[in-house]
């Protein structure tokens, strides 16, 4: 990799003010951007949070008036944990996969990117299966101010990680068509970056959201 | 053995993409681009003050009868966001497009085809928000678009899902373009092109690239939860709901300052390269002139409430908006104080862009100091909503940004197009333009001070306002004329303007060492640079005597055009007037450059198709089929190498 | 091999530092990382389900645990601890002042306020 750099940095084509590439510059930047992006949909839920005039409600039960019906909290912890954990993991598959790449070693940056879009797909399971089991408690979208905000926050989350597993599911292809060699290694650190960002946006997001009420 | 198989392919006849209408619609050059922003954003220009002009007549007189109330309201809305969105913002992304890359001594930007990208998705969300005059529904919410009045319940019509999906667009394209630029600046400076040695251009488009990054996400998702709540009937801002109205204004506002900074700080960038050449003198302080600017950028995300006094946020809050906007007057006033000692004691030539930076800097200050009047909230309560605050932002936008612009325009418009623009009409604009903007504007203020309220379509005779719009809607009519010679002007000048040569201005940055118009590949070779201002230390080294930064001075020659050497006083490309056709073409240098490409126009297309599905009843299939397109356009793109194998 | 955590700087002729390298830690960090970052989740969903959630420490308590896993996981996951300054700059600016954006609409919109008495 140093190698690589050094030759890339003394090719005046491929000359950086920085010594750095332009994709790494790019991606902080757009993080930095998501940051704000992220930082309105939260502060939105959390400005929404117990202003809703209707339940269902996140940690408390409600019984509508008008109908007598009971509804128990909404949000599910312990799913919600696996899936955080899940999330967590992939993390560590990604680091994997990009040291896989960085050394050259074929087998296993194929194991650990498979296994970083495999483990992304089951987070995205987790968030399908929650959707449908909260619409079927009686909260969707339109329901209140909390399921408005709810489903946009971690649905603009969860569309963050159908892009991650589709760039992985990319990458993946391209490793098994031609191999991805230390000369790629930018190209994973990038995605990487991008997939780890995300992984931070969920920390949050299950802090805020789910565990403080 | 690589050479050999590409070398037949590009020697051979001319690709289609080289030529003809094709070379526009693929194109990945950074000067076309930024001239085909250019054109556009002209062109949007024209429309917004047709649009201010009808307003205008409208307020002529007492109950004007010339449009109906609900016309009016879409005039307003349309003028306002037509003249932000569609007219300065991207007049200044021409700028940044044409010039960042030479005034850094790139050959291009970071990522040329996102660049086509952002372009072409400024052009569809400029249409798309226009195309709804056709169907009578122009948006008429505001450029603000207030909540709860841009909910289905009070704006049921199309009017608003145009601005919605439109507005969404074109932050796309600014938003896309801000990456692309924040890298180019880190990333492609020249060796030696420090950042304490870049031209203020180059640092006011930095900083506005942040600018724009970090506050597009505030109106991208106040606008995502509107399009929710329009389209699938969420409760973002359903009163009813328990939704409160001020979530919008927060989001709006916390884009809506920042973006007062994007639409001026351009403006500022180009004066400062404006007013140093006609005064054969260094920019005065320029550290300070950086700092100011990041000062400006930085405090920008302080001050957005006080565009909200009147909603009553309590003392804590007024206080401690009214004390950051007053904070804010300091940087800004350096600048004015910066080009005032650039000025001072300079040898001082009057061309007409450097009329208008001199315009710039006389009419922004009375809209800075209007601008401070507001920052105290209880003498803006009087002023809220009322022509006071007209004629304040139109000080600084127009008699601000536009009057920079403009000097933009005539100053580089040798360089883009290898010809003068006529000084005659040049300053037959500029005192028009300048009449006219102070005889529209300036009664405005007592107009405003007098009790007119915004946004009205009618207003009774005997309240005192008769006068002072009269004389408004007259020096409207002088401004409609000066535009008319600006346009006369610059297509006469690009078609038969004088011939320019390297640098007509005797400029001193290094963007004014390469042929008029640039070579596709910029630079030859790319330059070496060693001080703030090479040009003047080759030809003119006493002006950069005293200028840190530049010791040693530029002694030798380090820019080398079309393999002719450049920099001496008598460069071989600046005595061929027939320059366009002299300089070899990067083939015969060797120098790859990026393929023309039109996957950047296809991806857009499949956006139009997806956004034109979402308007047009909700259409499922045809909101897919775009998205395929775009995802598949975007596949294509992102495989294909950006340069062709060498 | 180790990973060495200093990120390497040449001078070019210009005298500008390019720095070449961006060292990444390797699977000796990631897995202790790893560890650390599950270790905290438990703890998080441990104190939501004890007598402390009824007590005022409960959210200052998940609030630095998300902080410290917020932080590890840029640190060491992203290596912004061991690579090139500027990208600091790019997340870290942002992030501060995205962050006191969302604490100024908290206090705006009442969520938090200054209590007198």
């Amino acid at each position: 990799m140093a190698t690589a750099a050094l030759a890339e940095a003394h090719d005046e084509h491929h000359y950086t003010s920085t010594g750095l590439p332009h994709t790494k510059i790019a991606i902080w930047a757009f993080i930095g951007s998501e940051c704000f992006f992220f930082a309105s949909l939260i502060a939105t839920y959390l400005i929404y949070k117990g202003r809703s005039v209707v339940g269902p409600f996140p940690h408390t039960p409600w019984v509508d008036p008008a109908t007598g019906q009971h509804f128990k909290p909404i949000l599910n912890i312990p799913v919600t944990s696996a899936s955080t954990f899940v999330l967590l993991m992939s993390s560590l598959a990604m680091v994997l996969a990009h040291s896989a790449v960085v050394r050259g070693d074929r087998k296993w940056s194929k194991i650990w990117l498979a296994s970083t879009a495999l483990l992304g797909a089951t987070f995205l399971g987790f968030q399908a299966y929650e959707f449908t089991s909260f619409v079927h408690e009686g909260l969707k979208i339109t329901t209140n101010l909390f399921g408005s905000t709810f489903f946009t926050l971690t649905g603009f989350h969860g569309a963050h990680v159908t892009a991650g597993v589709l760039w992985l599911v990319t990458m993946l292809f391209i490793d098994f068509k031609r191999g991805l060699g230390p000369r790629d290694a930018i190209n994973v650190d990038v995605m990487a970056l991008y997939w780890h960002f995300v992984d931070v946006v969920w920390i949050a997001i299950f802090t805020l959201v789910y565990l403080i009420q | 053995m690589a050479t050999t198989v590409a070398a037949p392919r590009a020697a051979g006849p001319k690709h289609k993409y080289e030529s003809g209408i094709w070379s526009w619609l693929a194109t990945t050059d950074h000067k076309r681009i930024g001239q085909l922003y250019l054109y556009t954003a002209l062109a949007w220009f024209l429309v917004g003050g047709i649009e201010a002009f009808i307003i205008r007549l409208q307020l002529y007189g007492p109950n004007g009868r010339i449009v109906s109330a609900e016309t009016y309201n879409q005039l307003f809305t349309m003028h306002g966001t037509t003249m932000i969105f569609m007219a300065i913002m991207p007049l200044s992304a021409a700028f940044f497009n044409f010039l960042v890359p030479l005034q850094i001594g790139a050959r291009d930007v970071a990522f040329p085809r996102l660049n086509a990208f952002s372009y072409w998705v400024f052009l569809a969300g400029s249409i798309f928000m226009n195309v709804s005059w056709l169907f009578h529904a122009a948006p008429d919410g505001g450029w603000f678009a207030y909540a709860p009045l841009n909910t289905r319940v009070y704006s049921p019509g199309l009017n608003m899902d145009f601005w919605v999906i439109g507005l969404q667009i074109l932050g796309l394209s600014s938003l896309a373009a801000g990456f692309n630029f924040i890298t180019t600046i880190i990333n492609m400076r020249a060796p030696g092109m420090h950042f304490m040695r870049m031209p203020v251009f180059t640092w006011a488009t930095f900083v506005t690239q942040f600018l724009i990054v970090l506050s597009f996400p505030f109106i991208t998702v106040a606008v995502t939860f509107l399009l929710f709540d329009r389209f699938f009937g969420t409760n973002f801002y359903e009163i009813a709901a328990g939704a409160d109205p001020l979530l919008w204004q927060h989001l709006f506002w916390l884009f809506g300052h920042p973006e007062v900074y994007i639409l001026i700080l351009p403006a500022f960038g180009l004066v400062s390269e404006v007013l140093p050449t006609f005064s054969r003198k260094p920019l005065f302080g320029y550290p300070v002139m950086v700092y100011s600017l990041i000062l400006i950028a930085f405090l920008g995300f302080g001050v957005w409430a006080h565009h909200m006094f009147a909603v009553g946020m309590g003392p804590i809050a007024d206080s401690i908006f009214g004390i950051t906007t007053m904070l804010i007057a300091i940087p800004t006033g350096v600048k004015i104080f910066n080009w005032l000692g650039t000025m001072w004691g300079g040898s001082l030539r009057f061309t007409t862009p450097m009329l208008f930076a001199i315009g710039l800097v006389s009419l922004f200050t009375i809209g800075g100091i209007s601008g401070v009047m507001h920052s105290s909230p209880p003498s803006d309560l009087q002023q809220t909503d009322s022509y006071f605050v007209v004629a304040h932002f139109h000080y600084v936008l127009f008699g601000g940004s536009m009057m920079g612009l403009f000097a933009g325009i005539y100053y580089y418009f040798p360089k883009i197009t290898g010809r003068l623009m006529s000084e005659t009409l040049g300053k037959w604009h500029f005192w028009l333009t300048f009449i006219g903007m102070n005889l529209t504007f300036f009664p405005m203020h007592f107009a405003g001070l007098d009790g007119m309220p915004r946004r009205i379509w009618q207003y009774d005779a005997n309240q005192g306002w008769d006068v002072d719009n009269h004389i408004s809607t007259i020096g409207a009519a002088i401004l409609v004329v000066a535009t008319l010679i600006f346009v006369i002007n610059l297509v006469r000048s690009r078609r038969s303007g004088a011939r320019a040569g390297n640098d007509p201005w005797g400029a001193p940055t290094i963007e004014w060492s390469i042929p008029s118009p640039p070579p596709a590949y910029n630079y030859a070779t790319i330059p070496t640079v060693r001080s703030r201002y090479p040009m003047w230390d080759m030809k003119a080294p006493e002006l950069t005597a005293s200028v840190p930064h530049s010791p040693a001075g530029e002694k030798e020659v380090t820019v080398k055009v079309g393999g002719a050497t450049a920099g001496h006083i008598e460069t071989p490309a600046d005595t061929q007037l027939n320059a366009e056709n002299a300089h070899p073409s990067a083939h015969e240098l060797g120098i790859v450059m990026p393929t023309p490409t039109i996957k950047p126009l296809l991806a857009t297309l499949g956006l139009c198709v997806s956004f034109f599905g979402l308007i047009w009843h909700r259409h499922v299939p045809i909101i897919i089929l775009g998205g395929v397109i775009f995802v598949a356009a975007l596949y294509a793109w992102l495989l294909t190498p950006l340069e062709p194998e060498h | 091999m180790t990973a060495d955590h200093s990120a390497h700087v040449t001078r070019d002729a210009h005298g500008d530092a390019h720095p070449v390298e961006h060292a990444h830690p390797d699977w000796g960090t990631y897995k202790w990382v790893a560890l650390v970052l599950t270790i905290i989740t438990i703890v998080e969903v441990y104190v939501y389900y004890t007598g402390l959630k009824d007590t005022r420490l409960f959210v200052p308590i998940l609030l630095i645990l998300s902080a410290a896993k917020f932080a590890i996981v840029v640190m060491f996951y992203m290596h912004l601890k061991y690579d090139a300054k500027i990208f600091r700059g790019l997340f870290i600016g942002p992030l501060i002042v995205a962050m006191t954006v969302l604490i100024s609409l908290l206090f705006l919109f009442g969520h938090i306020a200054i209590h007198a008495s």
